[in-house]
């Protein structure tokens, strides 16, 4: 599995008491596939999403990115396993506005202590896999709402992950440009061999999903089938 | 600086608003310095240029600085002084402000007293005949031959040499015979001069000659501050510069504050990406000191190009290195020292705000 969470707790502190924001959650994504989420907002979603990107520590339980347990990781250890294994799509494209499309997918490699001009191919065959070869100079202000939300998916493919966070990739398009960035990320999870987790609250597009599971109060319930 | 640099691109106007006020400020402090250094000088070159290692003054009463308008010191003492092991020579320098005339010109002089013989007078000097800096002979229109009145006192002009100038007046120097007849040293009574002026080795033992002497021996350096007029004229230039430098630092301070706050977002976005946080720091920092380094660069270089245009006139201006590239690089230090405070915000930045905020 490249993606495992192994009976995940989380809570937060909510006044005097303490919410349940994952309730033992079990969840495995092998390579290739794409796992898609659905619930309702408050449902534990985004929790889910952070706690499998190592962006919070869960109370109890275990999360295996590409066989790597993050449970013991420092800081700086699971901010380069973001780096090197975890691709992350956010909800909003969250484009940095000082950087071209292309820059976009450069500071990835930059982050990683590669030379933008080592990656200049990759970058350009992203970009080209999402269809904005033409718009590498572009910055997000000159980007419509979907080309932005591409550049957002071939950022988060630019480091080759194991794992593929998407958060919500629709919400703010129609829905034909919905559906066409939709089918990229499954496309791509397929091409690339990436475990995907897909949140969304959108039903419509959920028929390439290798398994669709619900989230309800922090409780997963994944489908026997899957 | 990947992010960094493209930010200065792109957000231009910002950086180009703060550059401008480093510059102006690195201009300001640039001048200030140019004209520090100009007025420290006119107020103590005559001291700084001396041979010798220290000067005595006769110990001020308890309680009181040693002051150069205090001190008087008699034969006696720097007798003592010359007998001391470890001191090479003590020679009396006596020091009064007094008018010199030569016909129709007039101005104000600092007389410097000392023996034709010792080895800090200048070359030339004679009873009856004295030695003016140049400034002294331009002010007073006279050449070596001609005659100059010193308060009362006619003498020969023996050479004119030197820019030394002592508390803003240019410096004439006379014998001490002569500067003693011009009349009494100082407040004391019986004073036949003002200061020793004492050359040292290594093994000199200054605190047993000045219980020896009656004197409190300084550094040269140090006896700048018997100067009246240099200590609070120093005083409130420095204290001028040192407000800039802190004005500098905390206004670059809360530019970075505020730039940093608007990068928030993108800033938790990097980090939710993998940007570690020692990565974002250098960039950050990367950008403050780029454009530091630009805008002092600039500031300086209008600094010394405005202390070119005045420093040969009237205003007293030095344009050196230490007065250009130390405040320059005082500045670039404090500035990043600001902004690094500022930017230290970035370790607080919470990568989870990434995941659903807005854009």
């Amino acid at each position: 599995m490249t993606l495992t969470l192994d009976t995940v707790t989380l809570t937060y502190q909510d006044g005097d008491g303490r919410l349940t924001a994952l309730d033992r959650v079990a969840l495995d994504v092998p390579a290739g596939t794409m796992a898609a989420i659905v619930g309702p907002s408050g449902s534990g979603k985004s929790s889910l999403l952070a706690v499998a990107a190592t962006l919070v520590t869960p109370d109890s339980g275990q999360v295996l990115v590409a066989g790597t347990s993050t449970g013991e990781l420092s800081r700086a250890e699971k901010s380069a396993l973001r780096r090197e294994r975890v691709g992350i799509v956010f909800q909003q494209p969250n484009l940095l506005p000082s950087l071209t499309s292309a820059e976009q997918l450069h500071v990835m490699a930059h982050m990683d202590g590669r030379k933008p001009r080592q990656v200049r191919d990759r970058a350009h065959e992203l970009l080209a896999a999402v269809g904005l070869a033409d718009k590498a100079d572009r910055r997000p202000h000159q980007l419509s709402g979907g080309q932005r939300q591409r550049v957002n998916i071939a950022r988060a493919l630019m480091n080759d992950p194991d794992v593929l966070l998407v958060d919500e990739p629709t919400s703010a398009l129609d829905h034909e440009r919905g559906a066409a960035v939709l089918d990229l990320i499954v496309r791509l999870t397929r091409e690339r061999g990436t475990a995907t987790v897909l949140v969304t609250h959108d039903r419509a597009h959920l028929t390439e999903a290798d398994q669709v599971c619900e989230m309800t109060d922090g409780r997963l319930y994944v489908p026997a089938a899957a | 600086m990947f992010v960094a640099s493209r930010d200065l691109r792109f957000a231009k106007g910002r950086f180009a608003l703060m550059g401008a006020v480093v510059v102006l400020i690195t201009l300001l402090v640039g001048l200030l310095s140019g004209l520090t250094a100009g007025l420290a000088r006119e107020n103590t070159s005559a001291v700084t240029g001396l041979p010798a290692d220290h000067l005595a003054f006769a110990a001020p009463p308890d309680g009181q600085s040693v002051s150069f308008t205090n001190s008087s010191v008699t034969e006696k003492t720097w007798t003592n002084w010359s007998a001391r092991p470890g001191v090479e020579s003590a020679e009396p320098i006596g020091i009064r402000t007094l008018n010199a005339a030569s016909g129709d010109h007039t101005a104000a002089v600092s007389a410097f007293g000392v023996e034709p013989a010792a080895g800090i007078a200048p070359p030339g000097l004679a009873p009856g005949a004295a030695v003016l800096s140049e400034q002294a002979a331009q002010e007073l229109g006279v050449t070596a031959g001609d005659t100059v009145r010193i308060g009362s006192l006619e003498q020969r002009v023996a050479a004119v040499a030197g820019d030394a100038s002592y508390s803003h007046t240019p410096v004439v120097w006379t014998s001490l015979d002569d500067w003693q007849r011009v009349g009494r040293s100082g407040a004391g009574t019986g004073g036949e001069a003002t200061v020793v002026a004492l050359t040292t080795t290594a093994g000199a033992d200054l605190a047993a000659g000045d219980e020896a002497a009656g004197t409190e021996t300084k550094s040269l350096d140090e006896a700048l501050t018997a100067i009246g007029s240099y200590q609070a004229e120093n005083g409130s230039l420095q204290l001028m510069r040192g407000f800039l430098f802190a004005i500098s630092a905390l206004v670059i301070g809360a530019f970075f504050t505020v730039w940093t706050m608007q990068r928030s977002a993108d800033i938790a976005v990097l980090k939710a990406l993998g940007a570690a946080t020692p990565y974002l720091l250098k960039d950050a920092l990367g950008q403050a000191v780029l454009m530091l380094v630009a805008g002092t660069g600039l500031g300086a270089l209008l600094a010394s190009g405005v202390g070119l245009l005045i420093g040969g006139g009237d205003v007293p201006f030095v344009l050196d290195p230490p007065t250009v590239l130390v405040p320059a690089a005082v500045m670039i230090a404090l500035g990043a020292l600001g902004a690094a405070l500022s930017i230290r915000r970035i370790t607080a930045v919470d990568p989870l705000t990434a995941l659903g905020s807005a854009r």
